[in-house]
């Protein structure tokens, strides 16, 4: 017959010791396994969205809204589709001289000998990509639906430097479509990318119809 | 989708264009087929008289995109596929879909399809170039089917936005297989629409739809002048089926 060990007979210590188990399971689960789930990668170059967006500092980006500044460079094609992460072509609408850079920073002057200079477009990390089986319309929603960008891409518009990069080891997918917060608790819209945050706000929005799978999927 | 069976040549031009335009995969062994993956199947019928009354008609078989107790929609257990009150296209949501194949033994026309293996692209040898971004590859074990190209429908509904417009103009938005058929022999367009040239055509009296007394309401009419090709679009007891007395010119 087994006996109970003379160390748990007195009730305390049991609960002292489930306790000490539960908050080591907690941290597990809710700070390591998170930290060890995502690989961060730094973005190859910095860019500085809050100094482009500002117009008293660079001039030649143009729009009277923040949106419409979003959209000099993320721009809509004439097909109507989404041009997404700018192409090298973009940057050297401005930035055309490898060897007279446009401003002090140092990073502008790798940027130019790196990537200007050699016709090299900049691998950036995307941090919104959906899964291969996500349909979305960006024109649907910011030209006929008229969302602002930061409701879905939050303050991203207005950062000093690019955040890095956290993907997800196991999908491949980027931390954003999950959200920061393992709990998946939401504070603003822009927290998370999952099929439930677009479903909601479109019910919230009265355009339940869209909730139809083929309005999303592909 | 109204498809002419009298100017249908039986080219196939469709099945390819369709299979290209969906990323459909190739198996090594094309032969098989059972296995073989297609969402708009060529059909072959005969009439059944002896030499030299024989005739032989093709008929191009999409889904149906059944209107009324979408069969393959009522028993999906998973909600994987659904019917978009908006279109009235029937969609396949593949990462949805637990393959049991159920809606692949209620669909009276055997428009869906299985996938037994993951989609076979050999790399190195181009195929994979030819992939469309639009559509996304199926992985083994879900069903899939024809869409009516929906991809289209946003590619056209993004364009018209960017005109600054909600409504689709007619031609806008057409299938690969309308595209690609030599013969013009598929219309595509809004039935509900009565501008659309689809609408006038399933009018006409030699128009019908495949297994029209089940009730499924499907969307695709097929045209045919033949009394024997209408015939075999439903299943008739003798003397049960009428055929129309062409009128007098």
């Amino acid at each position: 017959m087994q006996t109970i060990p003379e160390y748990l007979k007195s009730s305390w210590r049991g609960w002292v010791l489930f306790g000490v188990g539960f908050l080591g399971a907690l941290i597990v689960g809710w700070v390591i396994f998170p930290m060890v789930l995502y690989s961060q990668h730094p973005q190859p170059m910095n860019f500085n969205h809050a100094l482009h967006m500002d117009p008293e500092r660079v001039s030649g980006i143009e729009g009277d809204t923040e949106r419409e500044r979003c959209l000099y460079c993320h721009e809509f094609r004439d097909d109507g589709t989404f041009a997404g992460i700018p192409k090298l072509s973009k940057c050297t609408e401005c930035h055309e001289d490898p060897d007279s850079p446009l401003g002090q920073t140092p990073e502008e002057k790798e940027f130019l000998k790196r990537y200007v200079a050699n016709h090299q477009e900049i691998p950036w990390y995307s941090y919104y990509k959906q899964p291969d089986c996500v349909y979305f319309s960006h024109i649907a929603h910011v030209k006929m639906g008229n969302l602002e960008c930061k409701t879905c891409h939050g303050d991203h518009g207005s950062r000093k430097v690019l955040p890095v990069y956290q993907k997800n080891r196991i999908t491949g997918y980027s931390r954003n479509i999950w959200g920061y917060r393992i709990s998946g608790l939401k504070k603003n819209t822009w927290d998370r990318m999952k099929m439930d945050d677009c479903a909601e706000c479109h019910k919230d929005m009265g355009h339940e119809n869209n909730n139809s799978c083929f309005v999303c999927h592909k | 989708m109204v498809i002419d069976l009298d100017k249908c040549t039986g080219c196939g031009t469709c099945m390819v264009a369709c299979a290209h335009e969906n990323n459909l995969s190739v198996r090594p062994d094309e032969s098989d087929i059972q296995r073989k993956l297609t969402w708009m199947r060529l059909y072959k019928i005969t009439k059944d008289e002896p030499y030299p009354k024989t005739e032989v008609s093709y008929f191009p078989r999409p889904c149906m995109q059944c209107d009324h107790h979408t069969p393959c929609v009522s028993v999906c257990p998973a909600t994987a596929t659904d019917y978009d009150i908006n279109t009235g296209i029937v969609s396949q949501i593949y990462t949805r879909c637990i393959g049991c194949r159920y809606c692949m033994a209620a669909c009276p026309y055997h428009a869906r399809v299985f996938n037994w293996w993951d989609g076979y692209f050999p790399r190195g040898k181009g195929l994979e170039n030819y992939l469309s971004p639009e559509v996304s590859v199926r992985m083994r074990g879900v069903v899939e089917k024809c869409t009516f190209c929906h991809h289209r429908l946003m590619r056209a509904k993004s364009k018209a936005y960017a005109e600054g417009r909600r409504e689709l103009e007619e031609g806008e938005y057409v299938t690969a297989c309308t595209e690609a058929c030599p013969a013009k022999a598929i219309t595509f367009g809004d039935l509900n629409n009565p501008e659309h040239k689809v609408h006038q055509l399933i009018k006409s009296p030699y128009a019908f739809r495949l297994l029209e007394r089940l009730g499924t309401e499907p969307k695709v009419y097929y045209l045919s002048k033949k009394d024997w090709v209408r015939k075999m679009g439903d299943n008739y007891l003798p003397g049960e089926f009428k055929p129309v007395t062409p009128p007098k010119a």
